[in-house]
């Protein structure tokens, strides 16, 4: 489903991925693990397409396309989710016309007919009980005011509602209690299907408690430096990091 | 991104074509002579000239205001047309009298003036260049003794009501602008509702600047009495011209004991072309009187046009737990220049009063607020509550927020908070990132913006906004 | 406008001899502008809320020479029982050499009165003297360039950094009367030097006298300079002060502003924010009563791109005493991404007192983030609830409440001594608790 290949990139003339490669296929959950600043976030950002970041090299195929190619709508459109480690802020649009506008236009995208405002709601209805959200949420404005936990439902809400073909968490579990972590965790787990992939950006083996992955990465100073299954987490949990990138690489 | 809003706030202007047709204009200039001229073409008793001409001299002594954040070329006030009028425009006429032509123009501008296609729970009194070319649904509205004419038929059917409240608000002398009005006004709407009615339906005035070379200068005259309540909108457009043009309005609310006013504006004026040539100079003065216990007057206004914006819509809060409101949102692009804001002038005890501004600068825009919450000493337990946002687009931009607070009694709770922030790239991505295009973004990034002001507006107009802003308000939290 | 008294003392100033060329030049230029525009009127947006007629019709003549009779024990409630600090002591205007302290000397660190400044650092003060504060900012500067005769220098070297804090003590006594003094200081911070400088104006009596001060600090690149005024002067003064910063790139600003005495007093605190990366932080705090008029005006410009400014002014005013605060913050439009805030919070004690306040912010960059807010009010009556439902007095928890307020801004000030002082102080002005005044 996504085949990435020597992957580059910088911000502000700085290289922060230098040349990774991750294959995931149909159905499966990886977890990119790594110290600060090691350029797991940024590994995140560049497949949602953010325009901070640009890429310098290596290639991204999304379902046979090329995936730097098209601009953040596109792929959204197409299927590729970014949960947000820091949630944006939008005052004054609700959360449901936010989520409904977002869910018709990757409808529409598809060629397929939009939803008006009642059935939508009906669909909200059962995403809500998922995340354990109470429909109050709606009618607040979009991350406005919001606690970080709030913010993190809030992601996975969309997740949800929005049913994406890859879903990219960006340390969605940092900052989360355990209870909210749980909640986290279930609703990424009750999407779990085999025509989706997750890929779960994390600095703590904890979540993964919760979403137990079929393979974990070691990211250190832009580079994957380690791979294997889940037992990986546990072995990097137990050591530290610098087990796996020597004290240079998490200084980096 | 930049562009995305570009694009949304840079729309062609609708409204500015030319309608041709014949009129009953006068010299350009201004005398005693011409203050005479138009008094005598509008048949007016001699009370009214003397306030006039009372005006006039006054106006010779003062200097035109310069304090504002606005620069233009001097205005040569002896190279202006004060008065001209369709040559078929009949006082007093039907509305099916109304000459084709002007009526296509109304049609064209979305306000059907015919009998069979008037605006559903809106009547309007349509004011083409110095004179009203037709009033709808007077006589529905006449079953509930509620007086809406034009200015002129005001003056000759209920001329003690007129001189009663005529200049009570905003008097001849107030300023430079009102003066000059106060002098050679031509037309405007009156509106009087009873004790205890609320005004079953709408009322609007449709503002048309035609002629070239002319000034506008109308007045409108409000007054709710003891427990009545209305609810006035007021829409303007013009003609593209390179040249610039006057607009010089004076609005008085009056608000009696337990009355309600609400005056919603959708002011969209040309605005100059590109280079900031042309459109129109709005200098106008809008005040309400809260004169009664528990009235409450409510300006609420949407300015997108005009080359430039001088207006202040004000309430004195002078019967006890009176209320004033202020909301309003302010486009500005391209060399528009806005300064704006509201006066809340509290008198009465336990009065309150809300300041909601938000302005939207973009291209080389400059737009101001500009406000004064005055709290006299015997206002007790005066409350104000002001919130002022600005939003900037592009880097020639400027955003100035100039709020005066005077506060002469502690029992005085007064609350002020300002921001300034640009459209966040981050707000954008995210948007993106969820499926949208950037216009979409931007437009929902908008409309959430202005929520607040937007829900005050009544329906009708907020339709006219919307497609004003090219935004979309279903999303605004209400 | 009665500003004869004032144009004699500039004509006598313009025919004193003995000053350099240069010297001679700015006072001409400043009493020219002085003679041209005369003292401001309401008509001017700047002095809007502050009438200066009353300055303008004060009887009042420039002090020339030394007098008075100011002793050690005099001053002592005003140095915060710091020997160690260098601390420049000016009676009724004039500098006073017996009464001043050189304190713990700091490398690269210059401190002198503006006399021997003349002698030792010609180069310092022709670079600097005036090219801050222009003529032509305002009359009450003009006047003062045509007039100072004392004052300070202070010069901090490249990297010096001053160890003690820097006080200089303008003290007023009955012997100030129906004077005037035009006091000007001017603090050059080198690359990267630091200091702390406390200027403060206080009396032992009630004369009326005039003050106006100009302060001159500029800010080289990493300078990072703290400027603290304590404006305690006689009730029956009248005093008029500008502070004026410049800053290079990466230099901070700090000012307080602490004003409570004066008939009529205004303080100016200005900075331009001329490099990147810089920050400026003005905080102040006025409490009046009786029929006093404060008024203070800041401005802060910023022209360069990544800096920041915080701004906090409360003030507590009583009786038919009448506030006045304008803030400007001006965001140029290469100043992108400046975050900048502002707040002012007026407590109203009396029912006839008076507050003029106007925040103001001019933006033409799109990449800024700024905020202001003001408050007017009295004292929270659910605070005041609580505080009963403890088993506090009415009047003991609005004296509380009044002092907490005051002390809320107090805590910006980083010199303990000072801040401490100044506590002392507020919290005696509201409870009446005792506390050396």
């Amino acid at each position: 489903m996504l085949k990435i290949q020597g992957l580059r990139a910088t911000v502000s003339d700085k290289e922060i991925l230098k040349g990774i490669d991750l294959t995931v296929n149909a159905g499966e959950v990886h977890a990119v693990m790594g110290p600060n600043g090691s350029g797991k976030s940024t590994l995140a950002q560049v497949l949602a397409g953010h325009p901070a970041y640009t890429v310098t090299g290596g290639s991204v195929e999304f379902d046979g396309e090329d995936l730097l190619e098209m601009d953040p709508e596109v792929r959204a459109q197409k299927g590729v989710f970014l949960a947000f480690q820091y949630p944006v802020e939008i005052p004054g649009v609700s959360n449901a016309y936010f989520l409904r506008t977002a869910y018709n236009e990757i409808r529409k995208a598809r060629g397929e007919e939009e939803v008006d405002p009642m059935d939508f709601l009906d669909i909200m209805e059962q995403k809500l009980k998922m995340v354990e959200m109470n429909d109050v949420m709606l009618n607040r404005s979009v991350n406005t005011g919001f606690s970080g936990g709030e913010k993190k439902r809030n992601e996975i809400l969309q997740m949800a509602v929005l049913e994406p073909k890859l879903a990219i968490l960006d340390e969605t579990d940092s900052g989360l209690d355990i209870d909210a972590l749980r909640v986290v965790a279930n609703g990424v787990n009750a999407l779990r299907r085999p025509d989706r992939s997750t890929i779960v950006v994390t600095h703590y083996q904890r979540l993964l408690n919760y979403i137990v992955p079929d393979f974990v990465h070691v990211l250190a100073n832009g580079r994957i430096v380690k791979s294997g299954g889940k037992e990986l987490a546990l072995e990097l949990e137990a050591k530290g990091y610098d087990w796996v990138t020597g004290p240079q690489g998490a200084a980096a | 991104m930049g562009a995305s809003i570009d694009t949304l706030i840079n729309r062609e202007y609708q409204a500015g074509f030319v309608t041709d047709i014949e009129a009953d204009a006068i010299p350009r200039g201004l005398s005693e002579a011409t203050v005479r001229l138009i008094s005598s073409k509008k048949n007016e008793p001699e009370w009214l000239l003397e306030w006039r001409l009372k005006a006039f001299r006054r106006w010779q002594q003062m200097a035109e205001p310069h304090w504002a954040n606005v620069g233009y070329s001097k205005i040569d006030y002896q190279d202006i047309v004060y008065y001209s009028a369709p040559k078929s425009a009949k006082p007093l006429g039907s509305l099916d009298e109304v000459d084709p032509k002007i009526r296509e123009t109304y049609d064209k501008l979305g306000i059907p003036l015919h009998e069979q296609k008037l605006l559903a729970g809106v009547a309007v009194d349509a004011v083409f260049d110095s004179v009203s070319v037709g009033t709808t649904y007077k006589e529905e509205l006449a079953k509930h003794g509620i007086i809406f004419m034009s200015f002129g038929e005001a003056v000759r059917e209920h001329p003690e009501l007129v001189q009663k409240y005529l200049g009570s608000v905003v008097p001849y002398s107030d300023n430079f602008f009102a003066a000059l009005n106060a002098a050679v006004f031509s037309d405007g709407s009156f509106v009087y509702v009873p004790k205890g009615v609320r005004c079953p339906m709408e009322l609007s005035t449709y503002f048309r600047i035609n002629a070239a070379d002319t000034g506008q200068f109308e007045r409108t005259l409000i007054v709710a009495d003891e427990g009545a309540y209305v609810s006035y909108l007021e829409g303007c457009t013009a003609p593209k011209r390179s040249t610039n043009q006057l607009h010089a309005a004076v609005v008085e609310l009056v608000a009696l004991e337990d009355a309600s006013v609400k005056y919603s504006t959708v002011q969209n004026w040309y605005a100059g072309d590109e280079e900031g040539k042309g459109g129109i100079y709005n200098f106008v003065t809008k005040r309400g009187k809260c004169a009664g216990a528990r009235s409450k007057i409510s300006w609420t206004q949407v300015e997108t046009g005009s080359a430039i914006t001088w207006k202040y819509p004000s309430v004195i809060l002078q019967g006890d737990d009176s209320t004033g409101e202020f909301y309003s949102v302010a486009v500005v692009n391209n060399h528009q220049q806005a300064d704006t804001g509201t006066k809340m002038i509290h008198m009465g005890r336990n009065t309150k009063s809300t300041i909601v501004s938000k302005g939207i600068s973009a291209g080389k825009g400059n737009n101001s607020y500009r406000g004064l919450v005055k709290v006299l000493p015997k206002a007790e337990n005066a409350r104000n509550y002001t919130q002022c946002d600005s939003m900037l687009v592009g880097n020639r931009c400027g955003a100035h927020t100039f709020p005066y607070i005077e506060v002469g009694n502690n029992t005085a709770t007064i609350e002020h908070e300002a921001s300034t922030s640009k459209i966040g790239e981050d707000q954008i991505f995210y948007l993106k990132q969820r499926g949208m295009s950037a216009e979409q973004a931007v437009s929902m990034i908008v409309s959430g913006f202005c929520k607040e002001v937007f829900k005050e507006l009544p329906m009708e107009f907020a339709l006219e906004a919307q497609q004003l802003l090219g935004i979309t308000l279903e999303g605004s939290v209400g | 406008m009665t500003t004869t008294a004032f144009l004699d003392d500039v004509r006598a100033a313009t025919e004193r001899d003995g000053e350099p060329r240069w010297l001679r030049d700015l006072r001409a230029r400043g009493a020219e502008r002085f003679a041209a525009v005369g003292f401001p009127t309401t008509r001017d947006e700047d002095w809007k809320y502050t009438s200066a007629a009353p300055i303008a019709e004060l009887d009042v003549r420039a002090i020339s020479e030394p007098g008075g009779e100011v002793t050690r024990a005099s001053i002592a409630p005003y140095t915060f029982g710091q020997d160690g600090w260098t601390t420049l002591v000016f009676v009724n205007g004039r500098y006073d050499g017996e009464l001043s302290t050189a304190g713990l000397a700091s490398a690269g660190v210059r401190v002198m009165p503006l006399e021997q400044a003349r002698e030792e650092m010609d180069d310092v003060l022709r670079d600097a003297l005036g090219s801050i504060c222009d003529v032509e900012q305002n009359a009450f500067i003009a006047l003062n360039t045509a007039l100072f005769a004392d004052g300070a220098v202070i010069h901090l070297g490249k990297d010096a950094v001053a160890t003690a804090p820097i006080h200089l003590l303008f003290i007023a006594d009955a012997a100030a009367a129906k004077g005037a003094s035009h006091p000007r200081v001017l603090i050059v911070a080198e690359r990267n030097s630091k200091a702390t400088v406390l200027e403060s104006y206080v009396a032992t009596g009630e004369a009326v006298y005039f003050t106006n001060a100009v302060t001159e600090v500029s800010l080289a690149d990493g300078a990072s300079v703290t400027h603290l005024k304590i404006q305690r002067e006689s009730p029956r003064a009248y005093h008029v002060g500008t502070i004026d910063a410049r800053q290079g790139r990466d230099s901070h600003f700090v000012s307080f502003s602490f004003a409570t005495g004066a008939a009529l007093s205004r303080t100016n605190v200005w900075t331009i924010l001329g490099g990147e990366g810089c920050g400026a932080t003005l905080n102040g705090l006025y409490m009046a009563d009786g029929t006093q008029h404060v008024d203070h005006q800041t401005r802060i410009e910023h022209q360069k791109e990544n800096c920041y400014s915080r701004e906090v002014y409360r003030g507590v005013l009583d009786d038919t005493a009448h506030g006045v605060f304008n803030g400007k913050v001006y965001v140029h439009p290469e100043a992108q991404k400046t975050d900048g805030k502002q707040e002012n919070h007026t407590l109203l004690l009396s029912p006839r007192a008076v507050i003029d306040t106007k925040p103001q912010l001019e933006i033409f960059a799109d990449d800024v983030k700024c905020t202001h807010g003001a408050t007017v009010g009295r004292i929270d009556n659910t605070s005041l609830f609580y505080m009963k439902s403890r088993g506090v007095s009415a009047l003991r928890a609005r004296q509380l409440l009044t002092y907490a307020f005051a002390a809320d801004v107090l805590e910006q000030i980083e010199l303990e001594p000072v801040r401490a002082s100044l506590e002392e102080l507020t919290l005696a002005r509201f409870t009446g608790a005792n506390a050396a005044a």
